[in-house]
């Protein structure tokens, strides 16, 4: 009996995309099934570009995009059947209330509907949002409707989720939420992959963390792996960020 | 800084602040347009000066003193004219109550904010009456040059149609607050406000089918009957047009009783504006659906189109903007019920309207459905081919325009197949094409900004507008001269083509 081929949940090869300037320039980067990966970076060194990328948002100028064997630029179809994204800015419709939105995204993605629909009573009341399902979400705040946008990502399953700053706009307790839900989805088999500006949850919660530049990887590894490159086994994820990203060369 | 010095500095804030918006209205957002957008701006009002000669090129010979008939005519056109620009008015002053960006920021300021306030009713004011003024100009330039320097008193007119709808306007947005609360006030504002612009003429329209079967709204205006009810010569009903024609009298008693207005509305509203604009807080709305059901899902397509059905529904603001265009069937409607049983030829100018219509409400609905697409990212990443989406969004188009249309051109096919034939093909080809500029031209928008859809390619506005009318226009023409009909269809396809040649679709 064959065994059934075990496949990276993300490969990018020599992936390049240019607008005044290379924004990601020949990335090359591999994130394993099942595991949480952050992928770090100062501002404009070419995070959202590359997950857009990822996600189907933008057409690499070259390069290649694979999602958990698929490869996303032939059959992008199929990649996202699989993939869910959320971006920092939740565009959700203000005329729909959270259970409409869900119902939406389910069918957009050829749901079952009991399925779906349990799942996203489910989703929203774990995110606190239970007393609201009925509501337009017009008058919801950022907080709540990030939340309702990251329930409309998980409600179809994905194995693949990538999520640009979710955490932007939550209060404490949403964010805590948020992180246990995503260590669950991870838990389950499935791969997180996450920029985020809150280095102490890429050090809490990444089994991987990334660190990208001008486009390029220029450090990857565990906290461990990265503190023992750096020489020093006590260094804080920030400092090590801030020696990283000051030390990279700077993009043309 | 003293009080005068704090109203002075607001006022050119202000007046920084409104031409900044126009100069984003010409130019869509990019500076390099600038040049470009103001000499398309002087083109546009030089162009608008041949209308304006058919419309009121006869009376610029007309003197005082005015049979009944005239002053009857003039008197219903500054009043029309008036009803416009009180709908825009509407318009501005509900922009200035929820647009929060600045208000936030002067109303936790050290400002006395009756002064502030004060300045911004004026700069309303002003700007209504300067928009007042650009669209009045190719109508009183034509009236200066055929009759003399005597019209130029109706730029006073002008001011005055202005400066008391601004007025007006504010009462109105104020008393929908009282009345209604802040959450309804817009949406009920917005409709209000189409409903003023196009209501006089489609009343005057009515009211002509209703006595005479025409169309003609001046069948009213000329009749006999109206001549019957005008109050007497002396009346302050004729005020306008006596100022119009050089009044001297009637021009100040028209300038000083806007002014008071004015000044009333800002004695009145001023003290209390920062109370209405603060009811106008962010705050959890309360729209609940009425009861749970179960999960719909059906196709992937099956979901984009309930979801776009859902939104339009929903959305009285977007409705009454979209839909405007059906108050204009309205008269044609009545035409048809009231006449109906006395022969095609009676109904051929029914053809037109209907076409115009549909090719202007697909153009909104397409813009809606296409670019007005609030959770772009997700539709984008969701599995199915933008084909599909796009598709899916189109066909939810031409359900909304076959809903509206059908039931009129089948009660056309009791009066003529030929008729009804023609005007259903028209219809269609007007729809398809609207929807097919808005799809070549298709920019990434919230669904919020649809007021401002026509500056994100004034190409695409006028191409959608030319294609409309020259659909309506073969129609009517293939009803009564095929063989010109064909001209103008021809001519439509080819500024069709010339669209998807420069459209950003096709580059």
């Amino acid at each position: 009996m064959s065994q059934p081929q075990v496949y990276s949940a993300l490969e990018l090869r020599g992936l390049t995309k240019r607008f005044d300037r290379p924004a990601v320039d020949g990335l090359d980067l591999t994130v394993r099934a099942g595991e949480f990966y952050a992928l770090l970076g100062a501002n404009g060194a070419g995070k959202t570009t590359t997950l857009r990328m990822v996600a189907g948002l933008l057409r690499p100028d070259a390069g290649s995009v694979s999602v958990l064997g698929i490869d996303a630029l032939a059959d992008p179809v199929a990649a996202k059947q699989v993939t869910a994204w959320v971006s920092d800015e939740p565009m959700i419709y203000d005329k729909l209330t959270p259970l409409e939105y869900l119902e939406f995204v389910a069918g957009l993605w050829g749901c079952d509907a009991a399925i779906a629909e349990r799942s996203a009573r489910e989703l929203l009341a774990s995110l606190g949002l239970a007393p609201h399902l009925h509501e337009r979400c017009e008058g919801f705040s950022k907080g709540m409707r990030q939340k309702v946008a990251l329930a409309g990502a998980l409600v179809h399953d994905p194995r693949l989720i990538i999520l640009d700053e979710p955490l932007t706009g939550l209060d404490a307790v949403s964010a805590r939420h948020v992180k246990g839900l995503l260590q669950a989805r991870v838990r389950a088999g499935c791969t997180v992959i996450m920029t985020t500006h809150i280095l102490e949850v890429a050090e809490r919660m990444a089994d991987r963390i990334g660190v990208i530049s001008a486009g390029r990887l220029i450090a990857e590894g565990t906290l461990a792996e990265l503190q023992q490159q750096n020489g020093q086994g006590d260094t804080s994820l920030e400092d090590m960020f801030v020696a990283l990203v000051e030390s990279a060369p700077v993009a043309a | 800084m003293t009080r005068a010095a704090t109203v002075t500095w607001f006022a050119g804030h202000e007046i920084r602040l409104a031409w900044r918006e126009l100069l984003g209205m010409l130019t869509a957002g990019r500076r390099w347009r600038t040049r470009s957008a103001s000499i398309m701006l002087v083109a546009f009002v030089i162009f608008l000066h041949l209308p304006a000669y058919a419309v009121v090129g006869r009376f610029a010979d007309v003197q005082m003193p005015l049979d009944q008939s005239t002053l009857i005519v003039i008197t219903a056109s500054i009043f029309l004219a008036w009803a416009l620009i009180l709908s825009q008015a509407i318009e501005s002053v509900t922009r200035v109550f929820y647009a929060r960006a600045d208000l936030d920021l002067i109303m936790s300021s050290p400002v006395a904010l009756t002064n502030v306030f004060s300045v911004r009713i004026a700069a309303i004011a002003l700007t209504v009456t300067l928009m007042a003024m650009l669209l009045a100009t190719p109508f009183i330039d034509v009236l200066v040059i055929g009759g003399g320097a005597r019209w130029f008193a109706t730029y006073a007119v002008v001011i005055a149609i202005g400066l008391s709808s601004a007025a007006v306007a504010i009462a109105i947005t104020v008393g929908l607050f009282q009345l209604c609360g802040p959450a309804k006030t817009r949406a009920i504002a917005q409709i209000i406000s189409a409903v003023t612009g196009a209501g006089f003429v489609i009343a005057l329209q009515v009211a002509a089918i209703l006595s005479y079967g025409t169309l003609s709204r001046f069948a009213v205006l000329t009749s006999d009957a109206a001549a019957a009810f005008a109050p007497e010569a002396g009346s302050m009903m004729w005020w306008p047009a006596r100022a119009m024609l050089g009044d001297v009298a009637a021009l100040l008693l028209l300038l000083g009783g806007s002014l008071m207005l004015l000044g009333a509305a800002m004695a009145a509203f001023s003290p209390r504006f920062s109370g209405y604009v603060a009811s106008v807080s962010p705050r959890i709305e309360t729209y609940k659906s009425a009861t749970s059901r179960p999960f719909r899902l059906g196709s992937r397509q099956n979901a984009l189109r309930r979801k776009e059905l859902q939104l339009l529904w929903r959305d009285p603001w977007l409705m009454s903007q979209t839909l405007m265009q059906l108050l204009y069937l309205l008269p044609p409607a009545l035409m048809l019920w009231r006449s109906y049983g006395e022969g095609a030829g009676a109904f051929i100018v029914l053809a037109p309207v209907i076409v115009m219509a549909a090719g202007q409400l697909a153009g909104g609905l397409a813009w809606l459905t296409i670019s007005g697409e609030d959770a772009a990212d997700l539709v984008a990443t969701a599995p199915l081919p933008s084909a599909s989406v796009t598709r899916a969004k189109i066909e939810v188009v031409l359900i909304l325009i076959a809903t509206v249309f059908a039931p009129l051109i089948l009660v056309l096919a009791f009066v003529s197949v030929e008729l009804a034939a023609v005007t259903a093909l028209a219809t269609v080809v007007a729809a398809a094409s609207a929807t097919s500029i808005q799809l070549w031209f298709r920019v990434q928008a919230r669904r919020s900004q649809f007021r401002r859809r026509q500056t994100s390619s004034r190409i695409a506005t006028f191409a959608e507008a030319f294609s409309s009318i020259g659909w309506a226009a073969t129609a009517a023409l293939a009803l009564v001269v095929p063989v010109v009909a064909a001209i103008t269809a021809l001519i439509t396809a080819g500024i069709m083509v010339l669209t998807w040649k420069i459209s950003p679709a096709r580059q």
